[in-house]
């Protein structure tokens, strides 16, 4: 049963929570807009939503401690890893937040999410439409 | 849900701003302050930010680590009719720049504002998010 609604609301609660993960992300790197030395960083969207449609069968990298003063690292996909901005200008200072850059971004990362609120909204709408019958 | 924690990162970053500004008052409120010693002259204060960072390295907002007094040596000026001027008829000012002051509030300003806006768009984000199959 799971699994039918989980097939029937295909990808876009994943992409959902793939989107939140995106603009807590930027409003890191907005937060730190005048931190000396902070590195922006972003996730590679398109990766991050390949990596999760091949779910642990796919391409995976795990830590392992070799080393007694090694951190632990959940087994995570390099894919869904944030990675850091190639900055335009780096300030003098080493920060590589474009304020205006990070703007957009989060402007399109939210239009994303809010596209992927209306694709699950209209999914649930016609299971409900199916359960009903009328 | 992580869109909560964008509250938390975005509120770190406003109480970090509003603490600049409120520097940014007291070094221009204090710029024309003159003094009869060098040692106590006003020197400008300038918070210092640091990022918060998470296990993942991913950050978590950011905080103010300290506020630096100016290093630059107050400035001396010969004026012998002040009532606070020493024997030789110096008086030192602060180490305030107005002009520096204004452009750093400008940037402050910028960085409040942008960090509103978005406290603003996740607010709406989520409030739809609650409306999912409402309809």
């Amino acid at each position: 049963m799971h699994k039918l609604i989980d097939a029937a609301l295909g990808i876009h609660p994943q992409a959902i929570e793939a989107g939140a993960r995106r603009l807590e992300l930027l409003a890191g790197n907005m937060a730190n807009a005048d931190t000396p030395g902070f590195k922006a960083r972003d996730i590679d969207f398109r990766a991050t939503m390949q990596s999760l449609l091949d779910g642990p069968t796919g391409a995976t990298a795990t830590l392992r401690r070799t080393e007694a003063g090694h951190q632990d690292a959940p087994g995570t996909s390099l894919a869904a890893e944030p990675l850091y901005r190639v900055p335009n200008h780096p300030a003098l200072d080493g920060n590589t937040v474009d304020t205006q850059l990070e703007q957009t971004a989060f402007a399109e990362a939210s239009v994303r999410y809010q596209a992927s609120l209306d694709f699950l909204d209209a999914r649930i709408q016609g299971l409900r439409k199916a359960l009903r019958g009328d | 849900m992580s869109l909560f924690k964008i509250f938390d990162v975005a509120g770190s970053a406003l109480s970090a701003q509003s603490v600049r500004l409120n520097t940014i008052a007291s070094n221009l409120a204090n710029a024309e302050g003159v003094s009869s010693t060098a040692e106590g002259a006003y020197r400008a204060r300038h918070p210092v930010f640091a990022a918060v960072l998470d296990a993942a390295g991913r950050a978590e907002g950011v905080r103010v680590v300290g506020v630096v007094e100016d290093a630059r040596a107050p400035r001396p000026e010969h004026m012998p009719g002040h009532p606070l001027a020493d024997e030789n008829g110096y008086v030192w000012f602060s180490t305030v720049n107005p002009i520096e002051e204004m452009a750093d509030m400008m940037s402050a300003e910028s960085t409040y504002r942008n960090n509103v806006e978005m406290i603003d768009t996740v607010r709406q984000l989520m409030l739809r998010t609650l409306q999912i199959g409402r309809r």
